[in-house]
């Protein structure tokens, strides 16, 4: 399997694509920044929301029980899955149970990180993405390549050229308003046929039982109003003690996503109508295992906004595939080396450790430095290229011995004066694209002794 | 404690690549350091914070590094270098189990040069003259890590400490980038391991720069600065990279 290093560079090949990938997620990050100024208390904000997330990983055990007790008051089915396997087993027991083959899905990560839609095809089951974004992906093959946007590497004639062979819109007809009405008369005819709703979850409170759904296209609403059986999947860390709560989550979520004050739709869900089932799958799937570190667990506060995405100047440049799985960007790097740590290895490095995404992230996820601290987990664990630990070794060595290290640093800068060749070649990546610094004749140590020293 | 320079026991850090690729810098901060009247001390068994390897994941391999540091440093008030990353390593990761207290007080007392001026010396750097125009890159590790400025993703009151060195520089025009705080690519090893996305990265800021029209680049932190004299060189660019330290030591 290519690493990250590798799929970047062939996403960087067409400059142009990149420029605008770029460029488009910095928009996005503006229109953050400027709802972020917007709000003189969002600094508190951010505070209350890492308060009230830790609190509630400390105490999961009682605020599970207690979502689930309200829950079931409500009339709502409880299911615990242990993992991805289970989960989707679940939901395809229910499937089956009613014999429904009709099934609407609002947007959920979860599912993607369960590759549930997979699993259900394979069943013979068919499953249709209601998030327009996730549409596109999902008539083109592709997993989505972003959070939020899932669909964001995709330019306007990508969009038409998909639309046109699945959708048969005129070829070559890039309007955004025409494809929009195109996709919405299609899904329109789903929301109608469906019998069965997935939808993700953004919130789950405790002293409800409830859930709040947050999308920007209603398709959340539209397919679990139509259907008769609606099916939440949450992993367990989506839970929040109280609906007061919200106030403080629902005015970061989407500031942090897009830049707008609140998404369009905030929809909660306590208790199926007359006639309609609900269920909630309550997911673990390796997150018990993040909560017994020290070191990582505070990456189950994640509310899944995206802004360390929009903000990474690794992610704009290097795409969402370039991470080779289901959440991507700086929060993905930190998640999925705790699943699978040898085929995740390369994630943590992904990374220039700049910072910026832990400034812009709404639940103060400390994500950099959780990033350095995966490095020396994955080195510890043996998860490291054997030339990359050579190579390191190497220079601790030298760099732990001083009278090593100026003898190194001198013949270093002999090669660079008398035989760059031997340093100027193609395969050094320093001098692909870049000059060595030039070698002056003396260190600074040489000159002080020289010229200093008393 | 005394904040009079002439009482205090100051040691020099030069990181290692500065040592021996950028002995000017050295020379520079050591001279800027003096005017501003610090006695100065250069430890000459000084080798490598440690930063290429635990950045890599080798902060366990490079004890070595992390004890001869110890053994350099020890017995100063204060400790100052001309490099923000490699301070803010020091700061953050330094260990060494033989000798916790100086192994504290080191973290606790080792500064990045311009912070040293404004916030231990809380001097200014009056008698440089730079009549060029420059571009002044914010160095992720000192901005971020360090906090020598506001970032523009905070929600916080603006301020840069090497802007307010620098403004007092005669003759200089100052000129931001667009996109004020993106971090150049250089990240350390990350500039071969991910070689494509750092260059890339490097080239953006670079043209972002262009767009001033400045004649230099400058900063705080010179492995920033190599990587982006590096793409400029390659590129035949006119623009040239320049540390802070070497603008300010400047005289009429």
């Amino acid at each position: 399997m290519k690493d990250h290093a590798t799929l970047a560079e062939e996403f960087i090949r067409d400059d142009a694509r990149t420029n605008w990938h770029d460029e488009t997620l910095w928009f996005v990050r503006q229109k953050r920044d400027k709802a972020a100024h917007g709000i003189p208390e969002w600094e508190q904000l951010r505070e209350w929301a890492s308060q009230i997330k830790n609190h509630t990983l400390s105490n999961m055990d009682r605020y599970l029980e207690e979502f689930e007790k309200n829950a079931l008051d409500n009339g709502v089915k409880v299911h615990w899955a242990a993992d991805a396997t289970e989960h989707n087993r679940i939901i395809h027991d229910i499937i089956k149970s009613k014999g429904i083959t009709r099934i609407v899905k609002s947007k959920s990560m979860l599912t993607e990180e369960c590759h549930l839609n997979h699993y259900l095809e394979e069943q013979g089951v068919e499953v249709v993405d209601t998030d327009l974004g996730e549409r596109i992906v999902q008539f083109r093959h592709e997993p989505p390549s972003h959070i939020v946007l899932p669909a964001i590497h995709l330019k306007k004639q990508d969009v038409s050229d998909t639309f046109h062979e699945h959708l048969q819109t005129e070829k070559g007809n890039n309007d955004p308003t025409y494809l929009t009405r195109a996709a919405r008369v299609h899904l329109r005819e789903k929301f109608i046929a469906s019998q069965l709703a997935i939808t993700g979850v953004n919130f789950a409170i405790a002293e409800t039982g409830g859930v709040v759904v947050c999308t920007n296209e209603g398709n959340a609403d539209m397919g679990t109003h139509a259907a008769d059986v609606h099916i939440a999947c949450m992993g367990f860390e989506k839970l929040i003690p109280k609906a007061s709560h919200l106030s403080v989550f629902l005015r970061l979520l989407a500031r942090s996503a897009t830049g707008q004050p609140v998404t369009t739709y905030s929809s909660h869900f306590h208790k199926p109508r007359a006639g309609q089932e609900m269920h909630i799958v309550i997911v673990d799937n390796g997150r018990s295992n993040i909560l017994g570190k020290a070191d990582f667990r505070n990456a189950l506060k994640c509310i899944r906004c995206a802004a360390c995405f929009n903000t990474c100047p690794v992610y704009r440049r290097s795409g969402g595939f370039s991470y080779h799985t289901a959440v991507a960007g700086p929060i993905g790097s930190i998640l999925n080396p705790n699943f699978d740590p040898k085929k995740y290895s390369d994630l943590p490095f992904a990374s220039s450790l700049c910072g910026s995404c832990s400034n812009v992230c709404p639940v103060k996820i400390d994500i950099h430095n959780q990033l350095w601290k995966w490095r020396q987990e994955l080195s510890k664990g043996g998860h490291l290229p054997l030339s990359k630990k050579i190579m390191m070794k190497g220079m601790a060595f030298v760099l732990g011995r001083p009278a090593l290290y100026r003898f190194g640093g001198a013949s270093a800068r002999w090669v660079l004066r008398y035989m760059p060749f031997m340093v100027k070649f193609k395969i050094n990546p320093w001098n692909k694209q870049r000059e060595m610094p030039e070698a002056p004749r003396q260190s600074f140590r040489d000159w002080y002794i020289q010229n200093k020293k008393k | 404690m005394d904040n009079e320079p002439n009482n205090m026991k100051v040691a020099l850090f030069i990181p290692c690549y500065i040592d021996q690729f950028y002995p000017q810098v050295g020379q520079a901060t050591l001279e800027l350091l003096t005017k501003l009247g610090c006695e100065v001390d250069f430890p000459l068994n000084q080798t490598c914070c440690g930063q290429p390897m635990a950045n890599s994941g080798f902060a366990a391999a490079s004890k070595d590094c992390d004890k001869n540091f110890v053994r350099n440093f020890t017995g100063y008030d204060y400790i100052v270098g001309p490099s923000g990353s490699c301070v803010l390593h020091i700061k953050e990761h330094l260990k060494d189990d033989q000798h916790p207290e100086e192994t504290i007080h080191i973290r606790k007392h080792i500064y990045e040069l311009t912070e040293f001026i404004t916030d231990v010396l809380k001097k200014e750097v009056p008698n440089a003259v730079f009549p060029h125009k420059v571009g002044l890159h914010n160095s992720c590790h000192g901005q971020r890590g360090l906090g020598l400025s506001s970032m523009t993703e905070r929600v916080l009151p603006a301020f840069s400490k090497p802007e307010q060195l620098l403004s007092k520089v005669k003759g200089i025009q100052l000129l931001k980038p667009v996109r004020n705080d993106e971090c150049c690519g250089f990240g350390g090893t990350f500039s071969v391991f991910e070689e494509a996305v750092s260059v890339k990265m490097g080239k953006d800021r670079i043209k972002q720069h262009e767009a001033n029209e400045v004649e230099y680049i400058t900063g705080v932190d010179v492995s920033c600065l190599m990587h982006l004299e590096g793409i400029l060189k390659r590129q035949g660019s006119k623009i040239k990279t320049i540390h802070i330290a070497e603008i300010l030591n400047t005289e009429a």
